[in-house]
């Protein structure tokens, strides 16, 4: 504003100009990023979809022809069974693991700040690079985690190439990349919640298991509610581990969709088919999340 | 009397051993998160010869650097790692202002078409970006982007959790700050930049420190926008290397080693700000 008018109501009305556009111009540089780099390439996904879109070639309308093939289609199956397999078994056990970690960690002592920041650790570096040494760790010949738990008389099968123990395996190394994410997120859970309710059962002589169940659980039902929403969010996009340590193997046991996609897309360039098969991937995800939001909003406790 | 200084005892001995059993537990999980990363240092130092004929140790039998020399003779190291700087770099600093610009915008403004808006936003959060991964990279090729620093960068120059996350921290803060200043006839740019920008350091830190990391670490996006070898990021480089059946575990560990070790210095510099903040900014 440079104007020195005299006369009150221009410079009022100069005022209103300027903040009736001012908000547009704070938010056209974001907007037009999100708009046309998410936003317009989610609806073209949706076009391509209906298409059978190569990177080589022209493109052709062919409806709803990608849909009726996913149901016909075994790889389509094999990755759809294999992302639930993914989900149940990684959410559960990280969120349970994630909530344990933030109670012990919540407590005051010595080389708390330590421990949270070795569990943390995981969640800052690349997990594509880490995720070569966890390949190599657990391989069959030359896999140090494999080779003790062999020395232990546990069986590990062909580690890493087994079709049995790939899976878990994967499984495994995706809760622990994502754990400490998840403890950090309860231990701010953990923070807001007033002390004084605990001195109050305390007095009235609650347990600790008592007071965990009438008062942590209800006061952090948010915080929970956002972790197993992000927590099933991660487990559907997860790629990074799986590409890098077994790439859909052995024998198609831990291909994801996300794997799927990839593979589908930019290995055999049917980007159509591939479009397809995101956009199933888009709809399960945000049934899910409305329908664990649902969930937690009927069941939350409100003061 | 007696009674209940006994009970405060046993309760004291009781809370004593409950912190042991917490320490125990806590260094054993820390010991299996911290393997591979042991692992990881320990391969580095050694011979092929050594790792395959000495798999159930961790211990080097003869310390070597050689393997820290020969990932640059392998693959363009040197190359990926200005890659990746600039990548990740450029992200950061254009993610920060603009999501901070568009957070500020939805915190502090009244407007038309202000909840669509932010609607929108929360919506993007929530979907998958999978989904655009084979249109963006469409739309990419058609901007003949792919191969360039531009297409990595500026379709990552925003995000809807960045604005989420600045718009509510701007919500938190008073309202008279800026009052004051317009009385005092400040542009409402130099508000921004210069009274509100200040006081949402914590919040920005976070954000630039998540986009640094997820940038720097991601590996599905610079895959798919980048072919040509010089091009490729960090991650995305080592991780074909060893696609092609590189079973030289000393070379990639060293390699590997030299790609995460800014963001572990990194983190290791604001470790302690960084865990806290996230534990008590923003996200409830």
């Amino acid at each position: 504003m440079t104007t020195t008018s005299p006369a009150r109501t221009s410079r009022g009305s100069a005022i209103r100009r300027r903040t009736l556009l001012t908000p547009y111009v704070f938010l056209a540089p974001a907007l037009g990023v999100l708009g046309f780099f998410v936003l317009w390439p989610m609806v073209r996904a949706l076009f391509t979809s209906f298409t059978n879109s190569s990177i080589i070639g022209t493109s052709e309308f062919t409806g709803l022809a990608n849909y009726e093939r996913l149901f016909s289609d075994p790889a389509f199956g094999n990755a759809l069974l294999n992302t639930l397999v993914y989900v149940v078994a990684t959410t559960p056990v990280s969120i349970l693991l994630a909530l344990g970690l933030a109670l012990l960690l919540n407590r005051r002592f010595a080389g708390r700040t330590f421990f949270r920041a070795v569990i943390f650790f995981p969640f800052v570096v690349s997990f594509g690079i880490i995720s070569i040494a966890w390949s190599f760790i657990l391989d069959p010949q030359v896999g140090l985690v494999i080779g003790w738990l062999q020395q232990l008389g546990i069986p590990t099968g062909n580690g890493l190439r087994d079709p049995a123990w790939a899976m878990p395996l994967v499984a495994f190394v995706g809760i622990w990349r994502n754990l400490g994410f998840y403890m950090v997120l309860f231990l701010a859970g953990l923070q807001s919640v007033p002390r004084e309710l605990y001195e109050a059962a305390e007095i009235d002589g609650a347990g600790g298991w008592c007071r965990f169940r009438s008062i942590t659980l209800p006061l952090i039902s948010n915080t929970t509610m956002f972790v197993v929403i992000i927590a099933t969010i991660f487990a559907f996009q997860a790629f990074d581990h799986i590409y890098v340590m077994t790439n859909g193997g052995p024998f198609f046991k831990t291909e994801t969709l996300v794997m799927l996609i990839y593979r589908t897309g930019f290995e055999n360039f049917q980007m159509g088919y591939a479009a397809a098969i995101s956009w199933v991937l888009v709809v399960v995800v945000l049934a899910l999340s409305l329908a664990q939001m649902a969930f937690f909003n009927r069941r939350a406790v409100r003061y | 009397m007696a009674d209940a200084r006994g009970a405060g005892l046993r309760r004291a001995a009781a809370s004593r051993i409950g912190l042991v059993l917490t320490v125990v537990a806590l260094a054993l999980a820390s010991a299996i998160i911290m393997l591979p990363f042991i692992w990881m240092v320990s391969a580095s130092l050694r011979t092929q010869g050594d790792i395959v004929s000495n798999p159930l140790t961790l211990i080097p039998a003869q310390v070597i650097l050689d393997n820290f020399a020969e990932i640059f003779t392998r693959i363009p190291l040197g190359r990926r790692f200005l890659n990746t700087v600039i990548f990740a770099g450029s992200v950061t600093i254009l993610s920060v202002l603009l999501d901070s610009a568009a957070g500020y915008a939805l915190a502090r403004f009244e407007f038309r078409g202000k909840n669509v808006i932010f609607v929108i936003i929360v919506i993007t959060l929530m979907l998958p970006f999978q989904v655009t991964l084979v249109p963006i990279f469409q739309q990419l090729s058609d901007l003949h982007w792919i191969n360039t620093y531009q297409g990595l960068i500026v379709p990552r120059a925003a995000d809807a959790f960045g604005i989420f996350f600045m718009r509510q921290f701007f919500l938190s803060l008073p309202k008279d700050l800026e009052d004051a200043a317009r009385v005092d006839g400040a542009s409402e740019f130099r508000i921004w930049a210069q009274i509100m920008m200040p006081l949402a350091l914590p919040a920005v830190l976070t954000i630039a420190l998540f986009n640094l990391l997820g940038n720097w670490n991601d590996l599905l996006w610079p895959l798919i926008l980048t072919t040509s070898t010089d091009m490729q990021t960090l991650s995305a480089g080592l991780a074909l290397f060893k696609g092609q059946h590189v079973t030289e575990y000393g070379v990639l560990m060293a390699g590997s080693i030299i790609a995460l070790l800014p963001m572990v210095v990194a983190f290791l510099m604001v470790q302690r700000r960084f865990v806290e903040g996230i534990a008590t900014t923003g996200i409830k």
